[in-house]
């Protein structure tokens, strides 16, 4: 006990003794998750719409005044020809354009129906599907009130039809902000521990001290906990730190309990350190830990959930995702603070978390030779 | 008298290539005991399985009355060992870097505290506690690596070219705070380069390519090859051609 305070002291002292630690490990994840939570947003807005009106009749400007209506839509200029239209998207100055043809108002009145086409630009296939949905969405609605206008002008009955509404539990506004600050915070934790846990160990290889370490009688797991113990410290402050500055400016709800946010961070952490600690046991340089690192952490950032549902992955990959750690933290993080979920509700996540700690520290121990 | 060191037939090979070949020697308790060769001939291999940093491949040895292969945490209490790489944390001070040793061999607070004083009075550092290790000269961090190394008072203390880069001085010193350590009890195995340090040691063995080429007090080995130096000696067995 009293060994591994001295290489927690010991390690604290190096840690803060370097004037660029401190503000790397601090300030810029609060940087960054300022910025982050700014850029990170899915919400499609400006979408850049051309307009090719080959019928100017009243109906066809109604609808189009739709369009302007809508706020997720620019119309960047008009032009009676489709060709137009089409060079102005590969131009890039349209994602869009809407063709109404001509007699579009005719055949409506006459025939009680009409046919408008949407040519999108589908490089981009999220910013695509919702643009699209969206331009769906306005004819739907312009439909369904030149049908009351005209039903009435008739006099015919209004035709039953179903109606679907909506309601958004847990982020009723739907707020994007709100749902991916605390996954943000979930990756700045984790580029934190695994980094500064995976480079720590190796920096004494590098340096040579290991060997200093490896001839006293210290026990493995006394220098294991003595580099672990230091990190799990830092990175726990720095998401108290993190959380504070996402109820401050993003006015992140906390729904759930608190405790059990930090109960699950420390476990979590208890991971994501072990692995850097694995990782530093198995390179002899700070590259090399550096190169292995990232590996995992992209595999898991992209595979966290965080910026796209695991549930529209392709099953392979969804049953990979079982395996990443970090994809359990963004779901308790959004399941505790948005939608108050207790222990029993994420008994499941605690669980594999608490297994993969054990086994991965397990390993760390074991792989980590005093003698070679 | 049980010696501090044996080793028999020690064998050490990394693939193909056989770094220590059977080398087969005794250090005595209160030894100050030479390790010499070139650079590449072995002597820091061999070193490094005495000490429990490397396992041997064949052979046996016992250091301190411990078997290296099954009792290699046992030795790690009885040794001390300072390495050719510097082995001290650049990023501490002299006073963190005596605490953080002292306190991983487990001495108690009141005897880190003495020694701490003691030590820095005796290199005559007592200004310097507060100082990064970093910013102190290279002799005084090799004596400085010394003391720590046998702070905890070992049996055996390990030098792995202690003195290489000090300036004549600084080597005469680090030799006298050797023979105090000798005196005291502690048995010394050192290994260098320096042929005028072998005539400081009580015997030497000279490592070539891998085995024991020679070994005995330094008088008895001139003697042997008829040479008036040591380095006439080393010269001898590395270059016989010449």
């Amino acid at each position: 006990m009293r060994t591994i305070l001295f290489i927690v002291r010991k390690e604290f002292l190096q840690i803060f003794r370097h004037k660029v630690m401190l503000p790397l490990i601090f300030l810029m994840p609060i940087i960054q998750l300022v910025i982050l939570a700014h850029a990170a947003d899915f919400e499609v807005k400006n979408i850049n719409l051309y307009i090719v009106d080959n019928d100017m009749s009243q109906a066809s400007q109604q609808l189009i005044g739709k369009f302007r209506a809508c706020r997720n839509f620019n119309i960047v200029g008009h032009s009676f020809s489709s060709r137009v239209a089409y060079d102005e998207i590969q131009r890039g100055n349209a994602d869009l354009f809407l063709e109404i043809p001509p007699h579009f108002q005719r055949d409506l009145l006459r025939k009680n129906k009409g046919s408008l086409q949407l040519s999108i630009n589908a490089i981009n296939g999220v910013q695509a599907g919702l643009a699209n949905a969206y331009a769906n969405a306005i004819i739907q609605d312009f439909n369904s009130q030149i049908r009351m206008e005209w039903a009435s002008l008739a006099a015919r009955p209004a035709l039953p039809g179903l109606s679907v509404t909506f309601s958004n539990w847990f982020n009723p506004e739907m707020n994007y902000k709100t749902f991916m600050v605390p996954g943000i915070l979930v990756l700045l934790v984790t580029l934190i521990g695994m980094f500064l846990s995976g480079m720590n160990i190796v920096k004494e290889k590098e340096i040579g001290t290991i060997e200093q370490i490896n001839v006293t009688p210290i026990r493995k797991y006394q220098f294991i906990i003595g580099k672990l113990l230091p990190f799990w410290i830092i990175a726990l402050v720095e998401l108290s730190i993190g959380l504070f500055v996402g109820w401050l400016i993003f006015d992140i709800p906390v729904v759930g309990s608190l405790w059990l946010v930090f109960g699950f961070a420390a476990i979590y952490l208890l991971v994501v350190l072990g692995l850097g600690l694995l990782v530093s046991t198995i390179t002899e340089t700070q590259q090399q830990a550096m190169f292995i690192s990232w590996f995992f952490l992209i595999i898991f950032i992209l595979m966290s959930g965080l910026f796209t549902p695991i549930e529209s992955m392709p099953p392979w990959a969804q049953s990979i995702t079982r395996f990443n750690p970090v994809a359990y933290f963004v779901e308790v993080m959004r399941m505790v603070l948005l939608k108050g979920s207790n222990l029993m509700d994420i008994r499941h996540h605690v669980i594999v978390m608490l297994t993969a700690a054990l086994a991965v520290n397990v390993l760390a121990v074991m792989n980590y030779r005093k003698t070679n | 008298m049980t010696p501090a060191i044996t080793a028999d037939k020690l064998t050490k090979k990394f693939g193909d290539f056989t770094a220590v070949n059977q080398i087969t020697f005794e250090v005595k308790k209160g030894e100050i005991f030479g390790f010499l060769g070139a650079n590449g001939a072995g002597k820091t291999t061999a070193m490094r399985m005495l000490n429990g940093l490397s396992r041997p491949t064949a052979g046996q040895a016992e250091v301190a009355g411990f078997n290296v292969y099954r009792q290699a945490e046992k030795i790690k209490r009885h040794i001390g060992y300072m390495s050719q790489k510097f082995s001290l944390y650049e990023d501490l001070t002299v006073r963190e870097n005596i605490r953080f040793y002292g306190g991983i061999y487990g001495l108690p607070g009141r005897e880190i505290r003495r020694q701490e004083k003691e030590l820095t009075a005796s290199l005559g550092m007592e200004g310097y506690s507060n100082t990064l290790v970093k910013a102190i000269p290279l002799g005084w961090k090799q004596k400085l690596s010394f003391s720590i190394a046998i702070m905890h008072r070992p049996e055996i203390v390990f030098l792995d070219e202690p003195t290489g880069g000090v300036d004549p001085i600084t080597r005469r010193q680090f030799w006298e705070m050797i023979y105090k350590a000798a005196s005291e009890g502690m048995t010394v195995f050192v290994t260098t380069h320096y042929m005028d340090e072998a005539e400081y040691c009580g015997r030497v063995s000279i490592m070539v390519d891998g085995h024991i080429a020679a070994l005995d007090t330094p008088r008895a080995l001139k003697e042997q090859f008829g040479a008036e130096s040591m380095n006439d000696v080393f010269l001898q067995l590395t270059r016989p051609n010449q």
